[in-house]
């Protein structure tokens, strides 16, 4: 271990637990990163010295909750350079951006015979939003296939792309396989023909930098607590373009601006997408997980992670039985495997009676898994506070697995 | 052997073993030495939803007893499968309705062991007891 990872790895207090008496290595990032203090630090700050609900209260404390809200999301618009704060809309997750443009879009831009392009590599959260709104609008569902390294198809993308398509959204980063998708082609060949795109960066924004106007993506969603932020917040950024045609998605609250009962108008953007009162406190732990980033740097991040799923993709490719799923050639720090003749229950069971915490099962992405012909898989996912010493516990987990199954 | 008799067995058994390891030593026995259950069971109407293993129960109900048989993709669920079948086949649907299932925990098996969604352990419980109240019915209405 390097003395800059030994002293990043003290700002993760969880680290330091121990799990079946072993101490915990932890490799299910993919699934939800681990908090630094900062993140931890500025909820419990907020909680014990400033709650206050935002907008519209005239005493102070109420301002300080607002300035500091408001202020999470200009370090958001900033992290993503969007052109304006305005374009940060915050929600639940990823998964509650995507169903706000499934919804609001679907409702004021498909009709029936258009057509929705996914790809295979979407989670199920990327998929059935869109299934839904094809089953209201009587629109259809197209879907980007994969080569069998997990890539997508970019020739079978060009001819998908049609007078039809109403919209493209693809993930940026597979969280199954890890494959990094050419979301700034994939953009730039939809705009050619006139087509928006979102990207589902629920796995983008932990591992490098985004910005979404050099992209030109159309939406980009994505959830606090895949990069070191708490859970229950994430954010949608919308080209304002778009979000000022969209029509509301939840009402009530701060999306308001004036109720009568014959009519309602709506507040401006963002707040037209924001009903009810926010997450304040999660929003601010966003904003402090932004920061945190940031003093981390993305170059160490990427040097790390980079590292790690060399390593890892070497050692564990070494083992007798090993087959890595996902072999694209631009990969995330994300590593799916299957074991010959073992059930990915039985590996997981073993591997974690070792304290090394990984995934298993479909990922949430079945028909990525029946594309490929398999049920599921153990997948390692590494975040830059991970070191090469747990991966050789979960390597010598592994060798044990296979000597109980086989 | 009552439900009980073969509770306090296994519990046991299961005091015997030191450390994790060996009792999923002892489960992945178990888990391969359990007899395949007949092709023809192995269907989906049979199939108890876990989100990370699939397990096939089967149930016939003869001379006032019920036989258990089942199946697993996953070696050490089967294991459990196989405990839960010594338990409770072979029993008449009041003694297997009146049965505690506490004994999971004192062998330490949730510990490990995801009730909700990693085994589908629950829900198998649940499964045979229902079993266990539709036979009971099924005599009623006869």
């Amino acid at each position: 271990m390097n003395s800059r990872l030994d002293i990043i790895r003290t700002d993760f207090p969880i680290l330091t637990q121990s799990v079946h008496g072993k101490s915990l290595a932890y490799f299910d990032n993919a699934a939800t990163t681990q908090k630094p203090f900062p993140v931890i630090e500025a909820i419990s700050r907020f909680y014990t010295e400033a709650n206050s609900n935002v907008h519209r209260g005239v005493h102070k404390m109420s301002q300080q909750a607002t300035q500091a809200y408001e202020g999470a999301r200009n370090k958001i618009a900033v992290f993503l350079n969007a052109s304006s704060p305005a374009e940060i809309i915050f929600t639940r997750g990823t998964t509650e951006s995507i169903n706000l443009v499934a919804f609001s879009f679907g409702e004021a831009f498909v009709k029936e015979g258009d057509e929705i392009l996914i790809s295979t590599l979407e989670h199920h959260s990327n998929i059935v939003p869109w299934q839904q709104l094809c089953l209201r609008k009587g629109a259809s569902l197209k879907i980007i296939p994969i080569s069998d390294r997990g890539e997508l198809d970019m020739k079978a993308f060009q001819q998908l792309l049609n007078s039809r398509t109403r919209i493209v959204s693809v993930n940026h980063i597979s969280n199954a396989l890890g494959t990094i998708n050419p979301i700034k082609d994939i953009i730039q060949q939809a705009h050619e023909k006139g087509i928006p795109v979102m990207i589902d960066g629920a796995q983008g924004l932990s591992h490098g930098p985004v910005d979404v106007q050099e992209l030109g993506c159309d939406f980009y969603t994505f959830s606090s607590h895949k990069m070191y932020g708490p859970m229950g917040i994430g954010g949608l950024y919308g080209k304002r373009e778009w979000l000022e045609k969209m029509p509301p998605y939840q009402c009530g609250g701060e999306m308001i601006s004036k109720v009568t009962f014959e009519k309602t108008t709506f507040n401006e953007l963002p707040y037209k997408f924001e009903a009810g009162t926010p997450n304040v406190a999660d929003a601010i732990g966003l904003g402090a997980a932004v920061d945190y980033l940031g003093t981390i740097g993305w170059d160490f991040i990427r040097k790390q992670e980079a590292d790690l799923l060399a390593y890892g993709t070497e050692k564990l490719g070494a083992v007798k039985g090993v087959q890595i799923i996902g072999t694209a050639a631009q990969k995330a720090s994300i590593i799916s495997f299957i074991m010959k003749d073992i059930h990915f229950f039985d590996a997981g069971t073993i591997i974690d009676g070792y304290g090394v915490a990984v995934r298993t099962g479909n990922h949430c992405t079945q028909p990525l898994m029946d594309r490929l012909g398999i049920i599921g898989t153990i997948r390692a996912s590494f975040a830059f506070y991970n070191t090469r010493e747990e991966i050789d516990r979960l390597v010598e987990a592994v060798l044990k697995v296979n000597d109980l199954f086989n | 052997m009552t439900i009980n008799e073969t509770i306090e067995e296994i519990i046991n058994e299961f005091s015997s073993f030191d450390d994790w390891m060996d009792k999923y030593n002892y489960l992945i026995d178990m888990g391969k030495s359990l007899p395949v259950i007949d092709d023809k069971f192995r269907i989906d109407s049979n199939l108890i939803t876990g989100c990370q293993s699939r397990v096939w129960l089967h149930s016939e109900y003869k001379d006032g007893i019920i036989i258990f048989t089942a199946d697993s993709d996953a070696v050490i669920t089967k294991g459990i499968v196989n405990l839960l079948i010594r338990v409770f086949t072979g029993h008449t649907p009041d003694e297997i309705i009146s049965a505690e299932t506490e004994f999971l925990d004192a062998i330490g098996l949730k510990d490990h062991l995801s009730p909700t969604r990693s085994n589908g352990l629950l829900s198998m419980i649940k499964q045979i007891k229902l079993y266990a109240l539709a036979y009971k019915a099924q005599e009623k209405a006869l």
